[in-house]
């Protein structure tokens, strides 16, 4: 696979590291009354779709970005990639 | 040596004669043949036996596909089984043997399985060899399993050398038969960066089997000057010899090419073979088409092959397969055929055309509307039987059958992401459909062009338009004049009767299984391939797949593009192992990580032991000792006498600075470090978001801004990537940068009471080690034997009095050879890795034997550190209720008693009471021989640990029938009060 | 039916004898191709291995007889023909050892059982270790095998010489130093696994729906009533879901989240081979695992592609990796050729241990997440997961494979990885 990466260009997947769904950036409040829950609803529950799917690589062999890619999971098609660090925060 | 079957002309070097062994027999060949075809033109009919009958084989095609002519090539450990004589290009000297028969080719024992063909059926052994149950081990499954398989792995390390390539295109064509050459001559004018891969070692494709002129001149010929052209182009490479074996994930394409198989051994220090990772923007697969056969009773002699493939035997190697030749055909290719023979002066014997209205032959006996309905010959073909088209029967004499069922257009590479061909009624065969890989376009007889105009035309227009697609403008060529024949056929997929008909001849599968498994409902393909094992050999069904789907399509009443196809899976042809290995194998499977003082520990003599990618000291064995016990105990009561030293650079360092730099710790880190004064240094716990301990270390603050965090070896990797996860991922916000520093630093720990002593030798003066102005965690940037740049810890693994200090790696050689000189008034001792752990678990430090992913701080009797009044990793999910249980796993030691032994990996039980799961109370993570208590000690987790201290348990290891009593006591073996830190 | 093949139509030697001399006419489907029913007592979404067996100890050990299994393709065609064929039980966790020691008993006498020849083949499994800690690990592994009345052996180098004489145990990156063996570990011929079982649910009455495909589950009341398929509606009073692959996927119909990803694992053949590996060979330093089949492949693998995947086919990152540690581990191999590479999809689970558990909704239950260990717990998934459906209490040794065990704390992480599915 490639990943284009929003710096450097197309780099061969085998550079990176997957970690896994990009929702594991929205991490809970700590505080939160239903922290015990939201913690163990972000830790462990995936939506796994077939299709869409938004994940999180590190270019460990590159430059140490963390990306937000965008991947069909049936296709494999890299849809969209984009730096973790630049995300709007919602 | 006569080559009894050798013909004028054809495409072989008759200067350059060669000499080969077929069975420990000598023939003669010339350069430009294959073994296949050396072995044809010498009259070799009978090349194998058949996988399960053992029926008597011969080669079928010229081509990668063949089904039957599997040869042992080479000798000795560079033997390679099941290697398929029509890609084996000749060399002198080149030896190949038969295989699966005993103890000859002509004569085979196993042969009687063919006697018994009855009970031996598709899926015969699911129904029997079940009683009695333990035979079969014993009994059933030897005898199938050397009956099966066809070679033999020599059982000796490949002595080879195979490399990896990478090589990127704009273009990459498939094959460089006539749609091919034109493509790749098309996009290497308009100056596109070009790879035309085949697999033959001569480019042409058919052009080269086929009498077909091209541009006025005869298709090799035509083929040659457009290689010519290509190879005058930078912007072209042509590769010969190359499969394209897999297409991957955008536009990545497994290319093996066989660099050294057409020689007797690859060239000095040349690999054999060398996998490229081809990167194309755009491909164009012309990989042409595969011809069928037809099934009819005994069809499997040795003598009767694909019609094409007696084309290219007699045209391109100058090889009769026989001097009686017959055709048996259902389309045009079988006239041909033909033609080519007798222009070759081979006498064909008969044409034997399915179709009622077979076009007329002036060149042999025309039998229309017949068919064939059996063969004679026993280990080669003596003649077939007919039904004539008016019913009667006939015989005709032949030692060789051209058959041709129809061909295949090779859409194998356009399955790889898992496309399905849909069928084409008026060609009989499948072409891509649905799902071709993004990027890969398709020309030629691979689409159904079969015409060798119509594949030139489609070529070029292919390239066109692949090109135009990533912007590159390509003029069309001139297109040469070539035969632009149509393709007349009328399916005959199988002539019923009541002998066997083979489909797939390599796993001998036959129209009897296909309506076997019809029989039983295993109609899905892909129950039918599963079950009757139909395309699963190593050809994967190139040329049965469709006979057998059309036999089934047959007995159920659907229709070919109702009963579907199975589809195709890399490698497109069978693919060496240690090809995709490359040179990363051996000793090179993994890079080695050399210590900074890893010369000046070979020259101490030192053992060396593997830990993850480093290789580190194990021990320092002096002279007259004979076990490594020996070595270990003096390096430990050495250090807790006086003073050792120990290399520990590999521990994972991290550079963390930024305004946020303690607010990032304090989140990463359970414990708190934004309070940490400058100048000190703080254990820290480290947890999973999961509440699992995920590392552990030590933590300097060097400035107000500046940390600088240790990991565990193992973890250096994974603690950097989880710390540069919360800092782009989770707190984006927070000013801290971090950089690895593992590699920057060479660090020693100086450990023993006289520790201090032999530092201060070699610490510039200016810094004052006294144990008030540098206590117990104190840290500072340091210099070092005037002037050399450093940086001091006082921590201690080994509970001693100790310090470790860090110098740029480059002077980590130098550094400790100076500190071995300074110590020598106090005897310094070098320690290794075993007398690091021994004096760890004396400590009771944990270590990855402890932290195995499963344990929780309170596990470790450290609860008290995951903080409540701060947000950090993993403390909430640590709460959970069975984290928190009250008879949770507890760390303790464990000391053997009665010169007991301690076994790591034990699990622990109570003092009586039965030894089964039910009662299994913990296990034994560490062990080790104290010296300093003089009894083996271990770390373990207990149930209920922390309450149990003086207890005496069993710690069981019933799987080597070892077992020890153990008294439960602190981790803490030595100085529990730690005190001798503090000195 | 532990008889002879006595039954009307029962495999054995006698009868291949007889139909052979016969001409093979007697020979009968090894399953119907039944119309579905308006409805059933139990319906079981997923035709491969683990609900063809779930539907045949309904009905041979729990005396079900009305019972469907619903397949949106051919059955089979999920995992139970996609993997490495390996059998063991040679587990760590009190969660899983005595669930996969089960399993390996009921694979020992299945073949008699379901009266099919699954080619049940216990020739050894080796795990192969390279370091002291390794084998300290493997020795605490082997213990718990052989506490849980399951075989194990730690041999050392030397020990492992003697029977496996072509490792490279001197020439390889990271020394060999001995192996954790499981005798009664082994390989079995996969699809027949799954015939097997629906052959035997068949002759007990189990209609085997082929192509019909679950596309939702309707849901009254908080209780789950039946399927809509691409063949209508069928009511069950128990759904049961044994889709491991696609679980997140059909259970979203649902309205349910899972503690899964997919992934994809890919697995390799070479050509036929005469027989050179004894038993089943896995590397400890790296990602290969190997054994030969009764055909004369050698059948081998590693380690899955890392990204979540439903596409059944891998990249060769992967493939490299594994051929490296298999010419490492065994550099005979070389020359032996690869002829078909494949995918398969995995329920890749947050602690690497899988569910068999009822669901927030009555009347629907879950069995799935079996990363890459679903072929060997194939047995012993059906009979635990029969045995919740049947009588609404999970096996004895089936209670820890519980939905909730991840809110409550009580992983079964053999690995220690965590909740890093790509990691177990």
């Amino acid at each position: 696979m490639i990943i284009d990466h929003p710096l450097l260009g197309p780099r061969d997947a085998q550079e990176f590291v997957i970690l896994g769904d990009a929702g594991l950036i929205d991490r809970p409040d700590w505080k939160a009354d239903d922290a015990a829950e939201a913690f163990y609803e972000y830790q462990y529950l995936r939506d796994n779709p077939a299709g869409t799917h938004r994940e999180l690589w590190y270019h460990e062999m590159g430059d140490r970005s963390w990306l937000i890619v965008t991947r069909d999971t049936v296709t494999h098609a890299v849809l969209k990639v984009e730096l973790a660090s630049q995300r709007r925060r919602t | 040596m006569t080559q009894t079957n050798r013909l004028d002309g054809g495409l072989i070097d008759r200067s350059t004669p060669l000499s080969f062994t077929f069975d420990g027999r000598t023939y003669g060949g010339f350069a430009g043949d294959t073994l296949a075809s050396a072995l044809v033109a010498n009259g070799v009919r009978l090349v194998g036996r058949s996988f399960k009958y053992h029926r008597p084989r011969g080669i079928i095609s010229a081509g990668s596909e063949e089904p039957n002519g599997l040869v042992e090539l080479r000798a000795g450990a560079r033997r390679e089984p099941n290697s398929r004589a029509t890609m084996t290009e000749l060399h002198d000297g080149l030896v190949a043997t038969s295989q699966n028969r005993f103890p000859s080719l002509r004569f085979d024992l196993m042969a009687v399985n063919d006697r018994f063909s009855a009970f031996l059926g598709a899926g015969f052994y699911y129904k029997t060899f079940m009683w009695p149950r333990a035979f079969w081990e014993r009994v059933y499954e030897p005898i199938i399993r050397r009956a099966a398989g066809l070679g033999s792995l020599s059982g000796a390390p490949d002595p080879d050398v195979y490399d990896r390539g990478f090589r990127h295109c704009d273009l990459l064509v498939i094959g460089a038969g006539p749609a091919g050459l034109m493509a790749a001559l098309t996009a290497g004018r308009a100056g596109a960066e070009v790879i035309l891969a085949d697999e033959d070692f001569r480019p042409g494709g058919r052009l080269l089997q086929e009498r077909i002129a091209v541009g006025g001149d005869s298709g090799a010929v035509w083929a040659d000057a457009v290689i010519a052209e290509l190879a005058s182009m930078p912007n072209v490479r042509v590769m010969p010899r190359s499969t394209v074996i897999g297409v991957f994930d955008h536009g990545i394409y497994g290319v093996l090419e066989r660099t050294g198989d057409h020689l007797q051994t690859p060239a000095e220090g040349k690999p054999r073979q060398v996998m490229w990772r081809v990167y194309a923007r755009r491909a164009l697969l012309c990989a042409g088409a595969t011809e069928r056969l037809i099934g009819f009773a005994d069809n499997d002699r040795p003598g009767i092959m694909q019609a094409g493939a007696v084309r290219g035997y007699v045209n391109r190697f100058a090889a009769a397969p026989a001097e009686q030749v017959a055709i048996f055909t259902n389309n045009d290719d079988g006239h041909r055929t033909a033609g080519d023979l007798a222009a070759a002066g081979v006498d064909v014997t008969a044409i034997i055309d399915s179709r009622p209205d077979a076009p007329a032959s002036d060149v042999a006996e025309l039998f229309a509307g017949a068919v064939v309905t059996g063969t004679s010959g026993r280990l080669g073909l003596g003649g077939v039987s007919l039904r004539l088209a008016d019913g009667g029967h006939k015989h005709i004499h032949c030692g060789a059958l051209a058959v041709s069922g129809g061909w295949n257009p090779n859409v194998h590479l356009t399955c790889h992401h898992r496309g399905r061909p849909v069928w084409q009624d008026d060609i009989a065969a499948f072409i891509p459909g649905e799902g071709v890989p993004p990027g890969l376009a398709v020309a030629g007889a691979a689409r159904g062009i079969f015409s060798t105009a119509g594949a030139l035309a489609d070529g070029a227009a292919q390239a066109v338009a692949q090109l135009d697609e990533i912007g590159i403008r390509a003029p069309a060529s001139k297109l040469p004049d070539s035969e632009d024949a149509g393709f007349a056929i009328s399916p005959l997929w199988h002539v019923p009767g009541k002998k066997r008909a083979w489909l797939d001849q390599q796993n001998d599968v036959t129209v009897k299984d296909v309506k076997l498994a019809h029989q039983e409902n295993f109609r899905a393909v892909e129950h039918l391939k599963r079950y009757t094992t139909l395309g699963m050999a190593g050809d994967q069904g190139r040329t049965s797949n469709v006979l057998g789907l059309a036999v089934m399509a047959e007995l159920t009443g659907r229709s070919i593009a109702e009963t579907g196809t199975t589809i195709y899976r890399p490698p497109y042809s069978p693919t060496p192992i240690a090809a995709f290995a490359g040179r990363s194998v051996g000793r090179e499977f993994r890079p080695t990580r050399l210590t900074p003082s890893h010369h000046w520990a070979a020259e101490q003599g030192a053992v060396f032991v593997e830990a993850g990618s480093w290789l580190r000291a194990q021990w320092f064995p002096r002279e007259g000792e004979t076990t490594w016990r020996e070595s270990v105990d003096r390096e430990v009561l050495a250090t807790r006498a006086s003073v050792g030293v120990c290399d520990v650079s590999t521990l994972g360092k991290i550079d963390i600075q930024g305004g946020d730099a303690g607010a990032f710790l304090d989140l990463v880190y359970s414990n708190t470090f934004s309070t940490l004064p400058v100048g000190k240094t703080r254990y820290g716990l480290m947890l999973r978001e999961d509440g699992m301990v995920m590392d552990d270390g030590t933590t300097a603050r060097l400035g107000e801004t500046h940390y600088l965090m240790t990991t565990t070896t193992a973890n250096a990797v994974g603690v950097y990537r989880h710390l540069e996860f919360v800092r782009q991922c989770l707190r984006p916000d927070m000013d801290v940068q971090l950089i690895s520093a593992t590699d920057s630093w060479a660090q020693f720990a100086v450990a023993g009471p006289n520790a201090r002593l032999v530092l201060q030798q070699i610490v510039d003066p200016q810094h004052d080690l006294a144990n008030d102005a540098f206590p117990f965690m104190a840290c500072a940037d340091i210099s070092v034997c005037g002037g050399v740049p450093a940086r001091l810890f006082r921590i201690s693994f080994s509970g001693e009095l100790a310090y470790e200090i860090a110098v740029p790696s480059r002077y980590g050689d130098a550094m400790i050879r100076a500190l071995m000189e300074a110590g020598e008034p106090f005897d310094i001792t070098p320690y290794g890795t075993e007398a690091l752990g021994v004096m760890r678990i004396e400590k009771g430090h944990v270590t990855g034997n402890e932290l195995n992913g499963t344990i929780t701080a309170r596990n470790l009797g450290m609860a008290r550190m995951v903080s409540s009044k701060k947000d950090s990793i993993g403390a909430v999910l640590a709460g959970r209720e069975a984290l928190v249980a009250e008879d949770g796993l507890c760390l303790v030691g464990l000391r053997a008693l009665d010169g007991g032994q301690v076994m790591a990996g034990s699990h622990l039980f109570d003092a009586a009471g039965p030894v089964d799961a039910a009662h299994d109370r913990g296990y034994v993570t560490s062990a080790a021989y104290s010296p300093h208590i003089g009894a083996s000690i271990g770390l373990g987790f207990l149930v209920r640990g922390a309450e149990r201290h003086g207890e005496v348990i069993r710690a069981m290891n019933p799987l080597e029938g070892r077992s020890a009593q153990v008294e439960i006591c602190s981790p803490h073996f030595i100085d529990p009060e730690g005190e001798r830190l503090r000195d | 039916m532990n008889s002879k093949g006595g039954r009307p139509g029962g495999y054995s030697g006698l009868r291949i004898l007889r139909e052979g001399l016969t001409g093979n006419r007697g020979w009968r489907p090894a399953w119907r191709d039944p119309a579905p029913q308006p409805a059933y007592d139990f319906v079981i979404v997923g035709g491969g291995g683990h609900g063809l067996a779930t539907a045949y100890y309904l009905a041979s050990q729990f005396g079900e007889a009305s019972v469907a299994v619903l397949e949106k393709g051919w059955i089979g065609g999920g995992n139970v023909g996609r993997n490495t064929t390996i059998i063991r039980s040679n587990y760590l966790l009190g969660g899983n050892t005595p669930f996969y020691e089960m399993s390996l008993k009921l694979w020992e006498g299945l073949e008699q059982d379901f009266n099919y020849n699954a080619m049940v083949s216990q020739r050894g499994v080796y795990n192969i270790y390279h370091s002291d800690g390794q084998r300290d690990a493997y020795r605490r592994r082997g213990n718990a095998m052989v506490l849980n009345g399951a075989d194990a052996e730690l041999l050392d180098a030397e020990q492992l010489r003697a029977e496996i004489p072509f490792l490279n145990y001197d020439n390889g990156r990271f020394p060999v130093q001995g192996a954790l063996v499981q005798r009664r570990g082994g390989t079995v011929r996969h699809d027949a696994v799954a015939w097997g079982y629906a052959r035997g649910a068949d002759r007990r009455g189990v209609d085997i729906i082929q192509n019909c495909e679950v596309t939702g589950f309707r849901i009254q009341n908080g209780r789950c009533t039946g399927v809509e398929t691409s063949r209508g509606f069928i009511a069950a009073r128990k759904v049961g879901c044994a889709v491991a692959g696609s679980s997140s996927r059909v259970m979203q119909a649902a309205g349910l989240r899972l503690p899964i990803e997919s992934h994809v694992l890919q697995a390799f053949v070479s050509e036929g081979l005469k027989p050179i590996i004894p038993g089943v060979i896995t590397y400890g330093a790296g990602h290969f695992y190997i054994s030969q089949s009764d055909k004369g492949g050698l059948v081998f693998g590693g380690d899955i592609d890392m990204y979540n995947s439903y596409a059944q086919r891998g990249n060769l990152p992967v493939v490299e990796d594994v051929c490296e540690g298999g010419m490492t581990l065994m550099p005979m191999i070389g020359r032996a050729r690869m002829v078909r590479m494949w995918g398969g999809i995995m329920d890749m689970s947050m602690d690497g241990s899988p569910i068999i558990d009822r669901t927030l909704i009555d009347g629907l239950y879950f069995n799935g997440g079996w990363c890459y260990g679903g072929f060997k717990a194939t047995p012993a998934s059906g009979w635990c997961f029969a045995h919740l459906l049947a009588t609404d209490t999970p096996h004895e040794v089936a209670t820890a494979y519980r939905m909730d065990r991840f809110r409550r704390g009580a992983m079964i992480d053999e690995k220690g990885s965590g909740a890093q599915p790509n990691l177990h």
